[in-house]
């Protein structure tokens, strides 16, 4: 583990998380938007790794198992919702889905 | 037990009167109310003739009463303190017995107005509150008093709200009398803030000790006691409201703004004669200005058509004389003049109400005539009471008129040849109006007939009237006396004689004889005149354009009001930012999602760069 450097795990850890925004952004499926969702957290979590592991704690770690418990319940969550959403309006799709009219 | 410990019953039988018309008016007969409102001026008179005799043949000594403690704060105190010397006897006469013969007339004069409750509460109301004027000893509870009488005035002038030109004339009364009271009550604070007490007594005698004569402190309180006096009083310049006044019921006219109320001015003036005369320049003031609007209104007289107007512009001009005596310094004459007036100036108002009457409501004189067969009573009374206003020998007007104009001859011959003037002025139009209403063809028959109530009270002023001046109260034991005339024959009280019987020739030449008064005002310039004075000297034009034009010129522009105009703009501001903003509320996820994440850019690099 020593002979990656800190930056490239952290940089890593940016690109996952940009990738995942920009899925968040343009995706308009929202089964795909959970899942971009699910990038930014891992992301989130490699950086906690990387940090853990750069000062030999092991609080990234458990910030990790953290963060995967709380991935699995919001994906509990949401996919509930989503079956829900489908259910009611027959579609996916978050642009249609809007009903203000602001 | 003494009857003048009852003095505070005097004015709370019509407090009482009025309360209980307004309370229960509504349910009670006519025969009731005019029990309730006539019988508690009535018993207030009856008690007025009892303390009164019994005061005039005691010592004269001043008689104070104190019921209780009104407000007390810090070294303010104010009771309900009444005061009686002969100054308030003999106003006390004036206000409950011609008040009592008024309410009386006008139990008839009113027996079919729909309002007649609310006539006599008012009337009562009216007839406290000046009891109340009258008798305080401080100038708080008189202040009280005076308010209360222009509260009268004002809801008597507008009884007939149904037309709003009389609830103008009421309001016109009421502001016009208000700028005088603003006066009076910036002297009462003056007086207190300088002397520490508002007791009349304590306060003339603090003056003469404290102040010098002629300093300005006490021309200072002096004018501004006149000030409220001039708006009271229909004096120059704030007089123009009483003409107006007249839309109010006749016998209203009569008690308010011919009998009493209009001559408090002059009873307050007498009241602190003290300090008059401390300020010299302020009392000749009065008598300049008495002068004037004696002369001003005289003329004014001459020329209207309307009955109660030429009363009205008379009534003004006779308190003239009442301040040309106080600002001479007789003070008994300006008070004895104030108790002829009242009898006579009553007596006419009211048989001009029983012409009104009984001849078709109608108010221009030229519309009547030849009257003196079908209304005896009412010729007789016009006849007396024009006899006493014009100061024809042996009526009660003369012996006061000719008393004031021999003690201002001694003072300023000026003045006194513009009192006889007047007096002849006085006399051509007091006279113009009998021969007009009473002397050539009548027009139409007469409606209605007197009641006997409007018939006694006629007959019992027209008694007073006559002889009223034998009636004099001495009021030696309240004013210095300072002239000491020997009735004697000289050219100035033969000119003085004289003026009324000019008046009187000059009117029956024009309106008897065969001159002609069309010869007289046909030219132009005579006429214009003539337009001038009736429409008062323009004084209600002038008023209108210095004070009532640029004031509403100010409201119009104002109309939105400029301090509101910050709140409405904080209120538009925040409607328009809640519009800009409610545009991004689109209900647009991947939107709110993607304005989250710029924030937080934005957030995080304010956070790096700072």
């Amino acid at each position: 583990m020593n002979g990656i450097p800190m930056e490239h795990g952290l940089l890593l850890s940016i690109v996952l998380f940009v990738l995942g925004l920009v899925g968040v952004l343009v995706r308009r499926n929202l089964i795909m938007i959970l899942m971009s969702l699910e990038v930014m957290l891992n992301a989130t979590g490699l950086a906690f790794i990387v940090a853990g592991s750069r000062w030999g704690e092991a609080d990234g770690q458990i910030m990790f198992l953290l963060i995967l418990t709380l991935a699995a319940a919001e994906v509990g969550v949401g996919l509930g919702l989503v079956l829900q959403i489908f259910r009611r309006f027959h579609t996916l799709d978050a642009d249609s889905l809007t009903e203000m009219k602001g | 037990m003494k009857v003048i410990e009852l003095l505070e019953l005097v004015p709370l039988f019509p407090f009482l009167g009025f309360l209980i018309l307004v309370l229960a008016g509504a349910r009670l007969s006519k025969l009731t109310i005019s029990w309730i409102g006539v019988g508690s001026v009535a018993i207030s008179a009856l008690l007025v003739a009892l303390l009164g005799a019994e005061f005039l043949n005691g010592t004269l000594q001043p008689y104070s009463r104190v019921l209780g403690s009104w407000m007390a704060v810090g070294n303010l105190s104010v009771p309900f303190g009444f005061y009686l010397d002969a100054l308030s006897v003999t106003m006390l006469f004036v206000v409950t017995g011609i008040g009592f013969l008024i309410h009386l007339y006008a139990a008839g004069f009113m027996k079919d107005d729909p309002g007649y409750a609310r006539f006599f509460a008012y009337m009562n109301l009216f007839v406290s509150a000046m009891l109340v004027l009258v008798l305080a000893d401080n100038l708080v509870l008189l202040y009280l008093g005076w308010e209360g009488v222009g509260l009268g005035s004002y809801l008597l002038i507008g009884f007939w709200y149904e037309d709003p030109n009389n609830g103008y004339a009421a309001r016109k009364a009421f502001v016009m009398t208000r700028i005088g009271d603003m006066a009076l009550l910036l002297g009462m604070i003056l007086l207190f803030m300088q002397l520490h007490t508002f007791d009349i007594q304590t306060l003339m005698l603090r003056a003469t000790s404290q102040w010098t004569t002629g300093t300005l402190l006490p021309v200072t309180a002096a004018a501004l006691l006149l000030g409220g006096a001039l708006g009271k009083s229909a004096q120059l310049p704030l007089h123009t409201w009483l003409p107006d006044a007249m839309a109010g019921p006749t016998p209203v006219s009569a008690l308010i703004h011919a009998a009493t109320m209009v001559t408090a001015g002059v009873y307050l003036i007498a009241r602190t004669h003290g300090l008059f005369m401390m300020a010299p320049s302020v009392q000749f003031l009065v008598a300049v200005i008495g002068t004037l609007t004696l002369l001003m209104a005289g003329c004014s007289a001459l020329v209207q058509a309307d009955i109660k107007r030429i009363l009205a512009y008379s009534t003004i001009s006779q308190i003239g004389y009442m301040f040309l005596a106080l600002g001479v310094g007789a003070w008994s004459s300006a008070i004895f003049h104030l108790l002829t007036h009242a009898f006579f100036k009553a007596l006419l108002f009211l048989a001009a109400g029983a012409v009104i009457f009984c001849f078709h409501h109608e108010h221009n004189i030229f519309k009547m005539g030849g009257l003196r067969r079908a209304m005896p009573l009412a010729f007789v009374s016009f006849l007396i009471g024009s006899a006493a206003l014009s100061g024809l020998p042996f009526t009660s007007g003369y012996y006061s008129k000719h008393e004031i104009l021999a003690e201002v001859y001694s003072v300023s011959p000026g003045l006194w040849m513009a009192g006889c003037l007047g007096a002849i002025i006085t006399g051509i139009y007091s006279f113009r109006l009998v021969f007009v209403v009473f002397f050539g063809v009548q027009p139409q028959a007469v409606e209605k007939r007197l009641g006997w109530r409007m018939s006694l009270s006629l007959g019992l002023l027209g008694i007073l009237s006559l002889l009223g001046g034998m009636l004099r109260i001495p009021l030696d034991s309240v004013f210095p006396q300072l002239f000491n005339l020997e009735p004697s024959f000289s050219l100035v009280s033969v000119i003085t004689l004289a003026a009324p019987f000019i008046g009187l020739l000059i009117a029956i030449l024009f309106y008897l004889g065969g001159f002609s008064v069309r010869g007289l005002i046909g030219s132009g310039w005579a006429n214009q005149v003539r337009m001038f004075w009736f429409n008062g000297w323009g004084m209600d034009t002038l008023y209108d354009m210095l004070i009532v034009r640029p004031f509403k010129a100010v409201a119009k522009l104002n109309k939105n009001d400029a301090v509101d105009d910050i709140y409405a703009a904080i209120a538009l501001l925040s409607q328009g930012a809640h519009s800009m903003i409610k545009t991004t509320q689109t209900g647009c996820v991947r939107w709110y999602a993607t304005s989250m994440a710029l924030g937080t850019v934005v957030i995080i690099a304010i956070g790096w760069l700072s």
